[in-house]
C-alpha cells in the first residue's frame, strides 16, 4: 500500500486552508505545505498565517512583515541543500491593517471613510472583537484569491474561540449589514423625531448603556451602513471562494483525545456545509517501532531485571572498552539504572503511541487520506526544518 | 498567600496547554480540603464535562461530589439573571426579541459580552455563595478583553446602570487577596512566549495580578549526568552499541531511539522552561507532570489534584 501523502491534494488546489485546535502545529503545518509545493511545482505559493512563532517567522524571513507578501529568498531553499522549482511568498494577517484597508476600499467618500477610522468603537471592535479576526482572514484569502497573483494560497486559519466560527463569519457579516436590528440601532441617529422613550429595546438599552453610549453606537452603525451593499457582495463573494471544487480543508491534529474530538468536530461540520475535506494531518506522532513485539519485550526485560541485563553487557563492554581506549568501562550500577530507565521509557511512550494509533483509526474514517507527520527531535528553526516536515507530508518520493 | 485560598482564580494560556484540566485540579485540590467550589467553562465547548466525565453542564451550578460545583457560562442567561435581579423587568422563559437586541448590542459594544461574564462570576463571589470560584476562562487572545471589561465599559458609559456595577465588579477584580490570574503553560516555544506576553498584558491592562504559572506535562528527566554519558554510548554508533546489539538484539537499538527521543524532548523543554524561569521574576511557577498512564478525563484530574496539592505545600 502507497503510504498517503499529500502532493496530489496539493497539485489539484488552489487554495488550502489548514485548520486545527490551538497548539497542533498548525502553523508548521501550513508552512511546510506551501515550501513543500513551492520546490517542488513550478508554481507562485503564498503561505497566509496569522500568528507564526518566533523562530519559524524567522525560518520564513519573516521577521519585520505584516500584512504585505514577501518572498522567501531561493538561497534559503539552497542553503537547506533544495532547488526551488517555483516560488514561496509569505505574508502575515493583520487585522487592524486589513480592516482600514476594507473600509477604505468600500467607503462610499472621504468624509465616511475617515469619520469610520477614527469612530472609537470601530477601533475597538476591529482590535479585539474575535470574529472580526474571522472574518478578515476570510477576506484576505478572498482578495488575493481573486488578486490572480498566486497559484496556491495556503491559509493558516485564526484560532478561533470555535474552530468553524471563521467558516460562518463571511455569511454572519452579510446577515448583520441586511438584518431589520441594524435598522433599529441607527434609529436614533437617523431621526430624532421618532419617540424613541416608547419603544421597549430603547427602554431598556437606555436604563443598561446609557443615552449616549446608545447614540455612539447609532452613530457607527450608520456610517457603517454607507458600505453595506459592498460588504454583502463581499461577503458573498467569499463564500463562493470557500466553496469552490479548488479549496481544499487540511485539518491538523496531534493524536492527542482534546483535539481529536476538536478535529472530529471540524471534519464533521465541513461535511454538513458540503465543503471539501482533503486531508487529515495527524502531526507529532511516535513512532512506528513503539508497537514492534520484540522491542517491547525487551523494554520489559530491561525495565523488571535491570541488574540481570546490565550484568549481561558489564564483562564484554569492559573488555571492549578497555582494549580499544583508555575510558573507563561500564558502571553496572548506574548501567542497571540506564537500561531500567530506558526500559520504563519504551513502556511509558508505547502506552501513548497505542493510544495514538486507535485515535488515527477512529478519526481516518473521517478524511480521503490521513497524513502522519513524526515528533521532531529539535524545534524549527530554519527554512531547512520546515521542509524536513513538508518531506514527510509530501511523500516517499520527497524532496530532492 | 496559597493559590487556592484566593476567592476568584482565573485559569487562562494558549490553546492547547491544558487549561481546562488544570482548573479542574485546582477546583478539586481545594474541594478537597472541604472548600465549597465552582468551577465554571467559560467558552462553553463542553470541555469541563469531559475532564470531569460529569453529564452535560449548564448556567445552573451542578454538584457533582461534595462541595465540587460545574457551570458553563451563558451570557444571555447571565443577562436575564442581571435584568431579574437589577432592572425588575418580568421575563417570562426566554427573552425572545430582546435575546436578539442583546446579541446586536454586544455586537455592537465589544465588553458586553465579557462583562456580562465578568458579572456573573464577581457577582457569586460578592454573595458568597462559594469560597472559591475557577473560571476555566479563554485562551490568551481574549482574556484581556474579559478581565478589562469593567475598565473597558467604565471608560465608555459614563452612566447607566451597568456604569455603577462596573465599578462593584473592579473592586473585586482589583483586589489581590479575592482575585488572581493563574497561567498555564507547557514547556514549549509558542506557550512560553504567550504566557509571558500574557502576564505582562493582564499587568498593563487590566486589574487582576497574576499569581502563579502553573507548568502542565512536565517531561520526566531520564539521566543524571553519568547515566546520561554511559546512555550516549550505547546511542551512538561504537563498540558499545555492537555489543547491545551482540548480545540483547538489534530491537535493543528500538528501545535505545525511543529513549533517545525521550531525552531530545525533555532537552528541548528544558531549554524553554529556563527562558520561562528567567523571566519569570518573583512569579511562582508551578509544576505538573506529563501523565503517561492516563492524559485525560477524571482520572487524569485526580492525579494532577493529587500533584497540585504537593505543590502548593
Amino acid at each position: 500500500m502507497l503510504r498517503p501523502r499529500l502532493d496530489q491534494l496539493v497539485a489539484a488546489s488552489d487554495v488550502l486552508l489548514v485548520c486545527g485546535a490551538g497548539g497542533v502545529g498548525k502553523t508548521t503545518i501550513a508552512a511546510s505545505v506551501a515550501a513543500a509545493a513551492a520546490a517542488e511545482l513550478d508554481a507562485k505559493v503564498l503561505v497566509l498565517t496569522v500568528d507564526p512563532a518566533r523562530r519559524l517567522a524567522t525560518a520564513m524571513g519573516l521577521e519585520r512583515f505584516g500584512n504585505i507578501e514577501t518572498r522567501v529568498p531561493d538561497d534559503a531553499f539552497r542553503a537547506a541543500g533544495v532547488e526551488p522549482r517555483g516560488q514561496l511568498w509569505a505574508a502575515m494577517l493583520d487585522t487592524k491593517a486589513s480592516w482600514d484597508d476594507l473600509v477604505r476600499r468600500h467607503a462610499p467618500d472621504a468624509a465616511a471613510r475617515d469619520a469610520i477610522l477614527a469612530n472609537p468603537l470601530y477601533r475597538n471592535i476591529t482590535a479585539t472583537f474575535t470574529q472580526s479576526h474571522d472574518y478578515i482572514a476570510m477576506e484576505r484569502l478572498h482578495e488575493l484569491h481573486a488578486s490572480g497573483r498566486y497559484d496556491l494560497i495556503v491559509v493558516d486559519t485564526p484560532p478561533s474561540r470555535n474552530a468553524i466560527d471563521f467558516l460562518d463569519a463571511p455569511a454572519r457579516m452579510a446577515e448583520f449589514f441586511s438584518s431589520r436590528l441594524l435598522r433599529w440601532l441607527i434609529a436614533p441617529a437617523r431621526s430624532k423625531l421618532v419617540n424613541l422613550a416608547s419603544k421597549p429595546f430603547y427602554v431598556v438599552a437606555d436604563r443598561l448603556l446609557g443615552a449616549s453610549f446608545l447614540t455612539d453606537i447609532a452613530e457607527f452603525f450608520l456610517l457603517f451602513q454607507s458600505m453595506y451593499r459592498g460588504f454583502v457582495e463581499r461577503a458573498k463573494a467569499v463564500e463562493r471562494t470557500l466553496r469552490d471544487p479548488r479549496t481544499s480543508f487540511v485539518v491538523v491534529t496531534t493524536l492527542e483525545p482534546v483535539p481529536a474530538r476538536e478535529a472530529t468536530y471540524f471534519c464533521e461540520e465541513l461535511a454538513k456545509r458540503s465543503l471539501t475535506l482533503g486531508a487529515l494531518v495527524f502531526n507529532r506522532t511516535l513512532p512506528a517501532v513503539l508497537d514492534d513485539r520484540s522491542a517491547k519485550k525487551l523494554a520489559d526485560r530491561y525495565r523488571r531485571h535491570a541488574a540481570t541485563a546490565a550484568g549481561e553487557l558489564a564483562e564484554a563492554l569492559d573488555t571492549a572498552t578497555r582494549a580499544r581506549s583508555g575510558r573507563s568501562g561500564f558502571d553496572p550500577v548506574a548501567g542497571a539504572h540506564v537500561l531500567g530507565e530506558i526500559g520504563q521509557c519504551f513502556n511509558d511512550y508505547g502506552m501513548l503511541a497505542a493510544r495514538e494509533s486507535e485515535l488515527a483509526v477512529r478519526l481516518g474514517r473521517l478524511a480521503p487520506r490521513s497524513v502522519f507527520v513524526p515528533h521532531l527531535d529539535h524545534d524549527i528553526g530554519e527554512l531547512a526544518d520546515v521542509l524536513d516536515v513538508g518531506r514527510g507530508l509530501w511523500g516517499d518520493e520527497g524532496l530532492d | 498567600m496559597r493559590l487556592i485560598d484566593h476567592r476568584l482564580l482565573f485559569v487562562t494560556g494558549k490553546g492547547g496547554v491544558g487549561k481546562t484540566t488544570v482548573s479542574a485540579a485546582l477546583a478539586r485540590c481545594a474541594a478537597a480540603e472541604g472548600k465549597r467550589v465552582l468551577v465554571c467553562e467559560v467558552d462553553a465547548k463542553g470541555s469541563l464535562a469531559t475532564a470531569f466525565e460529569s453529564g452535560p453542564v449548564g448556567f445552573e451550578p451542578v454538584e457533582i461530589e461534595p462541595g465540587l460545583h460545574l457551570m458553563a457560562m451563558d451570557t444571555e442567561a447571565s443577562l436575564r439573571e442581571y435584568l431579574k435581579l437589577h432592572l425588575r423587568i418580568p421575563l417570562k422563559g426566554r427573552i425572545g426579541p430582546l435575546a436578539n437586541v442583546f446579541d446586536f448590542v454586544a455586537t455592537a459594544a465589544p465588553g458586553v459580552k465579557e462583562i456580562l461574564t465578568v458579572g456573573k462570576l464577581a457577582y457569586e463571589v460578592r454573595e458568597r455563595h462559594f469560597d472559591l470560584v475557577v473560571v476555566d476562562a479563554v485562551a490568551s487572545g481574549h482574556v484581556v478583553g474579559q478581565l478589562s471589561a469593567p475598565r473597558a465599559i467604565g471608560d465608555l458609559v459614563k452612566v447607566g446602570l451597568i456604569r455603577t456595577q462596573a465599578d462593584w465588579m473592579t473592586g473585586i477584580l482589583a483586589d489581590p487577596a479575592i482575585t488572581a490570574a493563574v497561567l498555564v503553560c507547557t514547556a514549549e516555544e509558542m506557550p512560553v512566549t504567550e504566557t509571558l506576553e500574557l502576564r505582562d498584558a493582564i499587568s498593563a491592562r487590566t486589574d487582576v495580578r497574576v499569581a502563579a504559572i502553573v507548568v502542565n506535562r512536565v517531561l520526566p528527566e531520564l539521566f543524571n549526568r553519568t547515566e546520561q554519558a554511559l546512555f550516549d554510548r550505547f546511542a551512538r554508533p561504537g563498540a558499545w552499541q555492537r555489543t547491545l546489539v551482540e548480545r540483547h538484539g538489534p530491537e535493543a537499538l528500538a528501545v535505545v531511539e525511543v529513549a533517545e527521543l525521550a531525552t531530545s524532548l525533555r532537552r528541548n523543554s528544558t531549554a524553554h522552561l529556563d527562558r520561562l524561569r528567567a523571566e519569570a521574576g518573583e512569579l511562582p511557577l508551578l509544576y505538573l507532570p506529563f501523565l503517561f498512564a492516563r492524559g485525560h478525563g477524571a482520572r487524569a484530574v485526580h492525579l494532577l489534584a493529587d500533584a497540585l496539592a504537593d505543590e502548593l505545600g
